[in-house]
């Protein structure tokens, strides 16, 4: 039974270009008191736009009410449950809005003078100081502006580091359940790229691990990127041995920290034999994730890399905070300033709003919310990894498949019930992956209301597939033609008259 | 169920190779294309670029997801499928015949014979569903 919502009326919103009418304008400018100058007299002509194409001409009512009319379409992590969880977006709580729009922090400018900028300088050596107690590693770079930067830069740094050995060498080896971004992180930095498979418990295999290194007699391996837990949230039990492993030979161990909302407060990838990882701050540290960013992806190291990190780094001189440039082995900059600092400001007013004492708390939520929903989904939904979940649970649609329903048509089900859909088909090492991520910020009741619907879906298919493979059935649009819009898009709206040449 | 041709050899990564007078016609299986689901983009090399064999050379990209095709062969591209680029849908149609992705003239031959025939092909993907 769907318990979460109801149909009500939303308005239906035309193309803001489709809206417009010639001369329509939103403001009114006083009479023209200086003398008229040509544009293209004084800019040049090719610097002056003669005429844009269909502008949509509309009054500001007009245009508030087709943003505000085109937002309650939406489903947003602020209306419920959003099963992608931290790998997509947390909960971004106000405290962190409030702090970042102070306005010494939001008007502060990176040209000022490094003596007004103190409070600003403070706030990035604070969430510095936090981030390597967190993390238990011993430098930090907050430039990066997401995680695949991040992974970018940590890379870039095990180069520099093992050109500075004398070789740089040649192979990056990445687990089978990994993000897309590693092995194309790896290629970007000059690596090529080894597949590892993972074993029956969804975790590396370190005897195969092992000798891999073992034949690699000419060591070639640079590193092993790893994300821990893993994209199946499943912790790498013997990721100390790993470590181990790879630091015989004189590799490296890189942890993407995609997953970090597992692990804050409870152990530190430093502690186990971590030399360098990123963080995602619009993961793990809540600060804003949708519409394209700013993102934060800090990357901290070991002593041995730290002198490569990029430069200017901090530091307190006669009791103040000024940037240093002077570290002649640095990978150089990876970021204009000094990061995304509105996004520093949230994570670290996240961090202080929770205390160490919190951070855990907020992290044995995360993982106690992903294991009920594990435990009450698994009779009804098949667990091909049955290694203890972390903050997210991975279920397959092998029992659902049989009845034709696969993955993506059960998600499309669960959004007539008022839910966002999880993440579909990923992982890949998954069959018809359910991936599901509920984070520390839900409430029993409406864990229950997810429960409930999943549940409730899965007995619709036994009784009728056909019924779940139309849905949704309470959205504007149904089965929109996926396949087609991606094998011929058409990017770029044009009036009425010419649609016909736009579709060819 | 499908049929894996006879001539044809394959890989564990759902590659297929025909392979005559030195020159290899590589291509996805079928059970690969159903694996996928619909197939939306195609990543292929350059002719005259080199593979090697268990290396990736290209990526198919579905709905779902996008995957990586390892060369089943060594050996320098000699001719690439163009169509498939505007054509994609064709790797989900005819995976085994109009949409062969690339042509390679091998370097090392003898590396064929460590590759699966039908029949064992057939056994592996049996045994992966």
């Amino acid at each position: 039974m769907i318990r979460k919502v109801r149909q009500h009326i939303s308005q239906n919103e035309a193309l803001l270009f489709e809206e417009t009418s010639p001369g329509k304008a939103g403001y009114q400018l006083p009479e023209l008191d200086v003398p008229s100058v040509d544009p293209q007299a004084a800019l040049g002509a090719p610097n002056v736009r003669v005429e844009i194409e269909g502008f949509p001409e509309v009054s500001e009512v007009e245009a508030i009410r087709h943003f505000t009319r085109l937002s309650t379409w939406n489903y947003a992590i602020d209306l419920g449950l959003y099963p992608l969880g931290s790998c997509t977006m947390k909960y971004n709580p106000r405290v962190n809005e409030f702090v970042a729009r102070l306005d010494g922090l939001a008007w502060a400018h990176p040209y000022q003078p490094e003596s007004l900028s103190q409070g600003a300088l403070e706030i990035i050596a604070e969430l510095e100081s936090a981030l390597l107690e967190i993390t238990g590693m011993d430098a930090i770079t907050l430039q990066p502006a997401a995680g695949a930067h991040g992974e970018f830069t940590g890379i870039l740094l095990v180069r520099a580091y093992l050109e500075s050995q004398g070789n740089p060498r040649k192979k990056i080896l990445v687990p089978d359940s990994a993000h897309g971004t590693n092995p194309a992180t790896a290629s970007m930095a000059g690596y090529s790229v080894q597949n590892i498979k993972s074993n029956a418990k969804g975790m590396m295999d370190v005897s195969s691990l092992a000798r891999l290194l073992d034949e690699d007699t000419n060591n070639e391996i640079a590193a092993l990127m790893v994300t821990n837990p893993s994209t199946l949230g499943i912790f790498e039990e013997d990721i100390a041995k790993v470590a181990e492993i790879l630091h015989a030979k004189g590799a490296m161990l890189y942890m993407d920290g995609a997953n970090m909302n597992a692990l804050v407060g409870l152990t530190r990838p430093g502690d186990f034999g971590v030399d360098v990882m990123h963080l995602n701050l619009h993961k793990t540290f809540s600060t804003p994730h949708g519409g394209g960013g700013p993102g934060g992806g800090p990357v901290a190291v070991k002593k041995h890399l730290e002198p490569f990190l990029p430069i200017p780094r901090l530091k307190r001189v006669n009791e103040a905070w000024t940037f240093d440039y002077k570290f002649p082995q640095s990978i150089g900059r990876v970021r204009a300033f000094y990061g995304n600092f509105g996004v520093l400001v949230r994570a670290l007013a996240y961090i202080l709003a929770h205390g160490g004492n919190g951070l855990k708390n907020a992290t044995i939520d995360a993982l106690m919310n992903a294991n009920y929903i594990r435990r009450k989904l698994e009779p009804y939904y098949d667990l091909p990894y049955d290694s203890p979940s972390m903050h997210e649970v991975v279920f397959s649609d092998d029992r659902q498949s049989k009845q034709g329903v696969r993955t993506g048509d059960l998600a499309k089900r669960l959004i007539d019930y008022g839910f966002h859909p999880y993440t579909v088909s990923f992982p890949t090492i998954v069959h018809g992956a359910i991936m599901i991520e509920p984070t520390e910020t839900e409430s029993k009741r409406e864990l229950d209301l997810f429960i409930d619907a999943m549940i409730s879906i899965a007995k619709e298919i036994e009784k009728d597939p056909k019924f779940v493979l139309q849905a949704p059935y309470l959205t504007r649009t149904s089965r929109v033609d996926e396949v087609t819009a991606a094998r011929r898009p058409i990017v770029r709206w044009r009036p009425q008259r010419t649609s016909s040449q736009a579709a060819d | 169920m499908s049929s894996y041709p006879e001539k044809f050899v394959y890989t564990k990564e759902h590659e297929w190779v025909n392979a005559q007078d030195g020159i290899a016609t590589v291509g996805i299986t079928d059970h690969a294309q159903h694996e996928l689901g619909d197939i939306v983009y195609v990543d292929l090399p350059k002719v005259g670029s080199r593979v090697e064999q268990g290396k990736t050379f290209g990526s198919v990209e579905s709905v779902k997801a996008v995957s990586d095709i390892y060369a089943p062969v060594s050996g320098e591209v000699a001719e690439v499928n163009d169509s498939l680029t505007t054509t994609p849908e064709k790797l989900n149609e005819d995976p085994h015949g109009a949409a062969w992705l690339i042509k390679v003239r091998m370097s090392a031959p003898d590396e064929i014979k460590k590759l699966l025939s039908a029949a064992d092909y057939q056994s592996y993907v049996g045994a992966e569903s």
